[in-house]
């Protein structure tokens, strides 16, 4: 990307919304200077450039022919301490689209230039205020709206995935330079590449890989939200459910069933998670060609979804479509499943034995009333959010992942050559590109493609 | 002192070390009027340190030299007295071939090589100054006031410039093996711009064969089936003369040496020149590697002529009865007799960081450097430099475009980018783990790699060329049919194939399917394959790698393409790199001193993170 090579540059670095502040960030050589011109300072008599890193002023906002645009609040970081590495100054001022806008115009009349999407952290990683993979951290920590996935992208941030990894690259240069050593030095024994002990070491540095790209699958879940089916038979209580988790009618309520006939969906929170909900057709044999249609889109939105909220009815017993459902739910391995037994104020009639021998987690709830949501968000907490695994802390992102499984699939390769009798001068081929892989993704190996890439997913402002 | 005018020449080269030889023969060979200069003309092509030619790494280097033309790898065939091909059984990209040559007989060797050479001339003289003009080479001057009028300059002094020997507390001025050292030239060279710094390295002590109990020593003999450095040397008639034997130190050599280590100068301060860490000396070795119990050494025979034995792995510079007392500490060495003391010597050479790819002076032109003086060790290190230096001062001269070579074509390639881009802390020892291609960079294919352009330089002659493709042509054909030929399922097949702990097959097979199997060779086919055609032993070597290693070859490539993006990304030669924005400090220093040509270099170089590299990709993109 840079667009504004050595430019300085500036964004309004809030969502772009009326609202009570908006933050206008400008960094670069010249930020201070242009600050001084659209700045008169009201707390102190220090222009901007005089003031003092990490310090702040009150003063009016003025156009370049003097016209009073705001006042609010100038904030200096001088480099390299700064989010940037460069000056940087944040101008706050009152949240208006039209006064930001004002104001971000004579900023930009005085010589920035609009900053591009993820500009600011890409300044941030080219000036070695940050790894690779904390850069990308980010822009997962900008993007997230549940707390869990909040928490590891954090973690991500502060260099837990770049540790990680190079715990893990570190032991493969090592293997490489003991390789490296019984090579040049043929009259020399070096231990540690006997082939039980290579085997072992390599096995080691694979487990340690494809545990941190497990958690990819989480990852993913956690950053985009859970894909959830609120699956059952016909009033059963699904849209009522749905509408409660929502917080609004977003499904039609009515007594007759199978109202509910396209998929309705809706991204909630739901304690640290966000679910990303379907409403579905409720699960039945019928003639109606529509409701048929409807039922059979339900069916394959069951088999593609992360979890399945399956919902009984209380005051019914058991008939052969919950035990479809029952079956359904057994049938889709790999994908979670809640049971929740609605309608928990009517008298009971469902055999819940069945259920509960069927279901790992059973919730009693009553959608009408909101009892048991709690519970539910509990449940699903622990389903999602904990998990006994060491790298339950961090996310990864998709071309983490690749690079990741490249190096593992590698080191699983050279493995299978070592077994078949594969000389080490070949085998060492396969594990100096699994070690590039490695380096790759911690930004230690500049391919053409990685700064490009990841900076362009940015939004603008950070 | 009167000077006087005494010749002009094309290219002179100070110094008739293994780099100095190589670059004078090829120069002269070039058809450059070329003259070669050196304190002693008895120490031509001398081997003052170990014995032998070759080695990890560096038997590459030699087959390559010969590749390209050079001569190290003709004249080792002709003086060997014993061949052994190291590493075998570690996989045939690893093989490396090693010699232990006869040194007198070596040297005499290549001194009468280079005096049959028409158009090189040979001169007993100490260079002590260089002048030049507008930073460009002119004359040089000898100590007795000569002044040759000269276009190109290739330094290649070894450890002569400024050479100072230690041995315990005692230090004198020396060239190596008690020659004078160059003492003037240095003072020239600084003048004219050239940075020295000091590096050091060390030898051993030589004793008397008959001090030595051999029943008490592992006996290494050479191989059965020798193989030759040169292409065009014939394999039949090789012979191995001598053995070579292994002894081992231990806890009571390693007391001695511990008990003695101040009596040495480079731990009470008095050498300040950087030795080697890949060829440590002995007490280095104790002192940095205190948990290891014992050490290796090899007791080799240091000729025909002579009965001197050289002690590979015990270079010393303590003093000469600490010598005598750890050595005898050595089972089978209880009564040995020094007849060369061991000692350490220290010599000026220059910041490699400051030549190009073709070893000329980046702001001196016509000024070349070769060997010791730019910072490596060995021999065969400097005569590959040697040889580069030779061909690019001789190319120059009559104008033609002088050549660089890359780090994917060889190990020469390699060695130079190493020096000119990373430079060097310590004297540079070539080896294996520093090239990123070793699979492609076999000793094996070393004439398929760079014969084509030795022929195109005119170091190769039209006669070996024809025979080199020839060769090519037939490794194609050979490769070609047994991708195509299958063989059926036969009893005996299956039954070699379960012998060698494969598994059988059921249905007809591409014979290269199965030679890529890693308990299968070529020749094991042999009985199944009736049309195979008779080859000569290097034909069906690159066969039978090439069909084995196929897959690796094929990353080897990938992996060099990505490289060869970057190295397209040039940089600008005139670029001052403060005015980039984003890179760090100590990346606007090194690539300021360095400038170098392209971001594949940039990303080489230490200090340059990967970050700097991205804004250079960056940047230059725009």
């Amino acid at each position: 990307m840079i667009l504004h090579y050595g430019e300085t540059i500036a964004a309004v670095s809030t969502p772009r919304a009326a609202g009570g502040i908006a933050v206008i960030r400008i960094s670069g050589e010249c930020a201070l200077n242009i600050a001084d011109r659209i700045f008169i300072p009201v707390s102190t008599s220090k222009k901007p450039s005089e003031m003092d890193g990490y310090t702040c002023a009150y003063g009016r906002f003025v156009s370049l022919s003097g016209e009073q645009l705001d006042d609010g609040i100038l904030t200096v970081f001088k480099a390299p301490r700064s989010y940037t590495g460069e000056n940087v100054v944040e101008l706050s001022c009152h949240g208006g689209i039209y006064v930001t806008e004002r104001v971000l115009r004579s900023v930009y009349e005085l010589g920035a230039y609009p900053a591009s999407g993820g500009e600011f952290t890409e300044r941030a990683f080219l000036n070695h205020k940050m790894t690779l993979t904390q850069a990308e951290a980010v822009m997962d920590i900008i993007s997230a709206e549940g707390r869990g996935f909040h928490r590891r992208a954090v973690n991500v941030k502060d260099g837990s995935l770049y540790r990680m990894i190079k715990e893990q690259s570190d032991r493969l240069t090592a293997v490489l330079g003991e390789i490296g050593a019984w090579i040049d030095y043929p009259d020399e024994d070096i231990p540690g590449l006997e082939n039980n002990a290579l085997e072992e070491r390599l096995t080691d540095i694979y487990t340690g890989l494809a545990g941190i790209s497990s958690v990819y699958d989480n990852s993913r879940i956690l950053r985009s939200g859970i894909d959830t089916v609120i699956a059952g038979k016909p009033n059963v209580g699904k849209s009522t459910l749905m509408n409660l988790l929502s917080g609004c009618e977003r499904s039609i309520v009515t007594d007759e069933a199978g109202t509910t006939r396209d998929i309705v969906e809706e991204s909630v929170r739901l304690g640290d998670i966000v679910l990303k909900l379907s409403d579905t057709a409720g699960l039945r044999s019928t003639d109606s060609i529509a409701e048929g249609a409807g039922i059979e889109k339900a069916r394959k939105k069951i088999l593609s979804a992360d979890l399945i909220i399956a919902v009984f009815d209380n005051g019914d017993t058991l008939d052969d479509n919950d035990r479809q459902l029952i079956e359904l739910c057994k049938k889709t391995e790999g994908i979670k499943s809640v049971a929740c037994i609605n309608k928990s104020d009517k008298e009971n009639r469902l055999d819940k034995n069945i259920i509960e021998q069927c279901f790992d987690n059973v919730i009693y709830i009553s959608a009408k009333t909101g009892s048991g949501i709690e519970e539910l968000q509990n449940v699903l907490n622990k389903l999602f959010l904990t998990n006994s695994s060491i790298y339950n802390e961090i996310t990864i992102n998709e071309r983490q992942k690749i690079c990741l499984d490249k190096a593992a699939s590698l080191i699983n390769e050279a493995l299978d050559n070592i077994k078949s009798g594969v000389t080490l001068d070949a085998v060492n081929i396969v594990l100096d590109e699994a070690l590039n892989a490695l380096l790759e993704l911690n930004g230690e190996r500049v391919t053409e493609a990685v700064t490009d890439e990841i900076f362009s997913h940015f939004c603008v402002g950070k | 002192m009167e000077k006087y005018y005494m010749d002009e020449y094309d290219v002179a080269v100070i110094g008739a070390g293994h780099a100095g030889v190589e670059a004078a023969l090829a120069s002269a060979r070039l058809g450059a009027k070329t003259v070669m200069l050196t304190i002693s003309l008895d120490a031509i092509a001398n081997m003052p340190c170990n014995p032998s030619i070759g080695g990890t790494a560096k038997g590459h280097l030699v087959r390559e030299i010969d590749a390209l033309g050079g001569q190290m790898g003709k004249s080792a065939d002709k003086c060997f007295i014993q061949s052994r091909m190291l590493n075998r059984g570690k996989g045939p990209a690893v093989h490396s071939l090693r010699v232990q040559a006869d040194r007198v007989k070596y040297r005499e060797y290549m001194k009468k090589v280079c005096e049959e050479q028409t158009g090189l001339d040979i001169k007993q003289a100490e260079v002590t100054e260089v002048i030049t003009e507008n930073d460009e080479v002119r004359e040089i001057v000898t100590s007795l006031g000569a002044v040759y009028r000269v276009k190109k300059v290739i330094i290649a002094t070894g450890t002569y410039l400024k050479g100072m020997i230690h041995v315990g507390e005692v230090s004198y001025e020396s060239g190596p093996d008690a020659t004078l050292p160059a003492r003037y030239l240095s003072e020239s060279l600084e003048k004219i711009g050239v940075k020295l710094r000091r590096f050091k390295t060390g030898t051993p002590a030589r004793v008397h064969k008959r001090s030595i109990d051999f029943s008490q020593l592992e006996r290494q003999d050479g191989d059965e089936d020798i193989q030759p450095f040169s292409f065009e040397t014939d394999r039949s008639g090789l012979k191995n003369i001598v053995s070579c034997y292994v002894a081992y130190t231990n806890s009571e050599t390693h007391r001695v040496i511990t008990d003695n280590i101040h009596r040495s100068p480079l731990y009470s301060g008095r050498i300040h020149g950087i030795g080697p860490r890949y060829c440590p000396s002995i007490e280095d070795k104790i002192v940095r590697f205190s948990e290891k119990p014992r050490h290796q050494l090899f007791i080799e025979p240091m000729g025909l002529g002579t009965d001197e034995y050289y002690l590979q792995g015990m270079s010393s510079s303590l003093p000469e009865d600490v010598q005598i007392k750890f050595l005898r500490t050595i089972k089978g060495l209880e009564n040995v007799e020094i007849m060369r003391n061991a000692y350490a010597i220290e010599y000026d050479c220059c910041d490699p960081q400051d030549l190009r790819h073709t070893l000329e002076f980046k702001r001196i032109k016509g000024l070349y450097g070769a060997g010791q003086f730019n910072g490596t060790s060995g021999y065969e290190e400097a005569a590959a430099q040697g040889l580069i230096a030779g061909i690019n001062a001789a190319l120059s001269v009559q104008g033609r475009e002088q050549i660089t070579l890359s780090r994917s074509s060889s190990y020469i390639g390699t060695l130079i980018d190493d020096l000119v881009i990373k430079g060097c802390t310590d004297p540079y020892r070539m080896m294996t783990s520093r090239s990123e291609y070793r699979l492609i960079l076999r000793q094996d294919n070393a004439d398929e790699r760079l014969t084509p352009l030795g022929y195109e330089i005119g170091l190769i002659s039209k006669e070996r060329y024809d025979r080199f493709l020839e060769k090519r042509e037939q490794i194609e054909r050979e490769i070609k049919r047994l991708k195509k030929t299958t063989v059926s399922p036969s009893e005996e097949l299956n039954k070699m194939l379960a012998e060698r702990g494969t598994s059988p097959i059921t249905t007809g097979i591409r014979i290269a399917e199965l030679i890529k199997r890693p308990q299968i060779s070529y020749d094991d086919l042999a009985p199944f394959d009736s049309e195979r055609p008779v080859l000569s032993y290097e034909v069906k070597e690159q066969v039978s790698l090439r069909i084995e290693y196929d897959g690796y070859i094929a990353r080897q490539l990938m992996e060099i393409e990505h490289v060869k993006r970057l190295e397209e990304k040039k940089l600008p030669a005139d670029i001052d790199y403060k005015d980039i924005g984003g890179l760090s400090l100590e990346a606007i220093e090194k690539l300021n001193r360095i400038k170098p040509e392209n971001i594949g270099q940039a990303s080489r170089i230490s200090g340059v993170s990967p970050a700097d590299v991205s804004v250079l990709v960056i940047r230059m993109s725009k």
